[in-house]
């Protein structure tokens, strides 16, 4: 309705008043398309282009000899692990990097909803106070978050091992029973899920840097609730569980369900804390596919094969957004009946 | 009033009238539950402090320990020794903290002011204009968005490395192995950024004072600049600052591509000194790390009402 007003408005506008050049919007889009053109458009067209190669460092310099077409080698290479770099497994990567942005998310949004519904609690004292200090893992930059905590979960001299020894002791522990190595320990330390510790550790790490603006978006849709609703609730006799369900988390779905979409991409490609924590270890287990991604090119010097590398993670991506929207259209129809 | 405006407006009264018409008619709570919510909460505040006191105490530290000894609020022999020394030379390279805070400053102001201006006048095109392409570029734009930064890391590399440049002033250089190149590897991620975020919030400004400046026989290019530009200067704001915070801390490019020691950047330096086989003292890289932190971290915490609800809108309404 309002969007067919819009409608109509432009038109008349366009029709009676408006400046008429049609050449204009390109005017205005030149300059982008002109440096994405070259910058970004160009290089991803080459970069398939280069993945159909053997491109290696020996064709870097300007004026060597172009690199061999090998057709879809690097693909089978890339898909079927017979790359020889160490520890490299196509299918574990995929599917390690699946687990870790579900797992991720999945916290955060459970996590900031119930610290934003906590905080939100009326006549609760300090409000501003603590939502103005929860929002400083965001301010960090996570580069920064990453090392720090790479520090954090040393085994001798890292804070969480010192916390649990100090914890550990008012139960009568040793501290000696605090001194697992976090982020290399090979071993899994839960039999049944073949994840390492390493995966835990970081867990920890991204918890604490993704809660907090999942929280001030659900504060967002909380505040928007309009007050009287609960009333009416409350007059039609529903409980506290009831309100819940049918009010607060009506105006929380629409509101946490693309941002936890959104959350899920950055959380697949979050390359600092795989690079910089464990840096892909134990035996290439906390691997994501952009650190491989960026090993491939930076550590190998394949450049060939990180373009196929590339190209392929584009697929996986295009998979989830296509998966990811078609889910957000899913909820949002349920949102309307 | 347009109906975009017409739904802000109503969504802010709700939000003026919602909690004190609840806060009149509903109850406080009882001061145990109020003792029992505070608990929790200062128990997650401590969780979310615990790290930035620990990484500002460690910095504390004197220089000849090369590792903390405990866990301490103030560690003993507290001095500002180790801020000392990363400032003048915080790795073993001969290049100052200012050396690196300024080759950080030219790539972060250098990307995220160039994407910008170049970013919002593509998004006025696409948030004002109906023209053939339109549906096409702008699905081009969200399929790049989509991309990590990673995955245009191998062409860029190779193109840049084969472009020797030869400039007045600078001399000779190759462009992958310099500023100027990473800067340009920046954008190629940045711009489409900038343009989406950018029409998201067009998109929200009202058509009224351009129709009415349309009447008096203004042109596009003066609505564009005389009303679009100043209405849109928050947006602009929080775009640049977010593109400033990338390139500030940007890693992924300058560690591949720069090899010079006067081209070393914050980030290049903070991976150097956390290295396999570093031997610098924490005390020296917490004090590093919290510099590095500060500048953009200031500004986010006093603004992040504008930054939040900028990236909101652009998010959203994109």
């Amino acid at each position: 309705m309002t969007a067919a007003v819009t409608e109509i408005r432009a038109i008349g506008a366009s029709a009676s008043r408006r400046p008429r050049r049609n050449r204009m919007p390109y005017l205005y889009l030149a300059p982008a398309f002109l440096v994405m053109g070259v910058i970004t458009l160009y290089p991803l067209i080459y970069q398939v282009w280069m993945s159909f190669t053997d491109y290696g460092i020996q064709n870097l310099r300007a004026g060597s000899a172009s690199p061999a077409w090998v057709g879809a080698q690097n693909y089978i290479d890339v898909l079927a692990s017979q790359l020889s770099i160490p520890n490299y497994f196509f299918v574990r990567l995929l599917l390690y990097n699946l687990v870790w942005a579900f797992s991720n998310v999945a916290i955060h949004v459970v996590l900031g909803v119930g610290i934003a519904l906590l905080v939100h609690t009326r006549g609760l004292w300090f409000k501003r106070f603590y939502r103005s200090l929860f929002i400083l893992p965001v301010v960090i930059p996570p580069i920064i978050v990453a090392t720090v905590w790479k520090n954090m979960f040393d085994a001798d001299h890292g804070a969480i091992n010192q916390l649990l020894a100090l914890a550990g002791g008012v139960v009568g522990l040793p501290a000696s029973t605090f001194g697992a190595d976090w982020l290399r320990q090979v071993e899994d330390p839960i039999s049944f899920i073949p994840l390492p510790l390493a995966f835990y550790a970081m867990l920890v790490t991204n918890t604490w840097l993704g809660w907090p603006l999942n929280a001030v978006v659900a504060t967002g849709a909380l505040q928007s609730i309009p007050g009287e609703l609960y009333e009416a609730a409350e007059i039609d006799g529903a409980g506290r569980w009831q309100q819940f369900k049918n009010v607060t988390m009506v105006f929380l779905r629409p509101a946490m369900i693309p941002y936890a979409i959104y959350g899920f991409v950055i959380t697949f490609n979050l390359f600092y804390l795989a690079f910089f924590m464990s840096q892909g270890g134990p035996q290439g287990r906390t691997e994501l596919l952009v650190t491989q991604a960026y090993r491939l090119v930076n550590d190998q010097r394949l450049y060939g094969v990180g373009a196929s590398f590339a190209v392929i993670m584009f697929f996986i991506l295009l998979g989830i957004t296509l998966v990811t929207n078609k889910l957000a259209k899913a909820t949002a129809s349920y949102q309307d009946q | 009033m347009t109906a975009q405006t017409a739904t802000t407006l109503t969504v802010a009264t709700r939000r003026r009238t919602g909690p004190s018409l609840t806060r009149s008619r509903r109850d406080q709570p009882s001061l145990l539950r109020q003792a029992v919510l505070q608990a929790v909460t200062v128990l997650v505040l401590l969780t979310v402090l615990f790290p930035i006191v620990w990484v500002i105490a460690i910095s504390l530290d004197p220089l000849n320990r090369s590792r903390p000894e405990g866990l301490s609020l103030i560690p003993s022999n507290a001095t500002l020794e180790a801020y000392g020394q990363v400032i003048s030379q915080p790795t073993n390279n001969p290049i100052s903290f200012l050396g690196l805070a300024g080759n950080s400053l030219k790539i972060a102001l250098g990307t995220s002011i160039i994407s910008v201006l170049i970013g919002v006048s593509a998004a006025y095109a696409f948030a004002r204009f109906k023209f053939r392409g339109r549906e096409v570029l702008m699905l081009a734009i969200l399929g790049v968005l989509m991309l990590p930064p990673v995955a245009t890391l191998t062409p860029l590399f190779v193109m840049l490395n084969q472009v020797q440049l030869d400039l007045p002033l600078v001399g000779a250089f190759n462009l992958r192995n310099s500023l100027l190149g990473v800067g340009l590897a920046i954008i190629s991620g940045l711009l489409p950024f900038a343009i989406w975020n950018l029409k998201g919030y067009l998109d929200t400004i009202p058509r009224d004072l351009e129709e009415a400046a349309w009447v008096d026989g203004a042109s596009y290019n003066q609505t564009f600049i005389k009303i679009i530009l100043p209405l849109a200067l928050p947006a602009l704001a929080v775009t640049a600052f977010l593109g400033f915070v990338s390139g500030w801390t940007e890693f992924y490019f300058s560690w591949m591509f720069l090899n010079k020691v006067e081209d070393q950047t914050l980030a290049m330096a903070l991976y150097a000194m956390q290295g396999q086989f570093a031997s610098t003292p924490w005390s020296q890289f917490s004090a590093f790390a919290i510099l590095f932190a500060i500048p953009p971290a200031i500004v986010y915490f006093f603004a992040q009402r504008y930054i939040t609800s900028g990236l909101a809108i652009g998010g959203v309404k994109g």
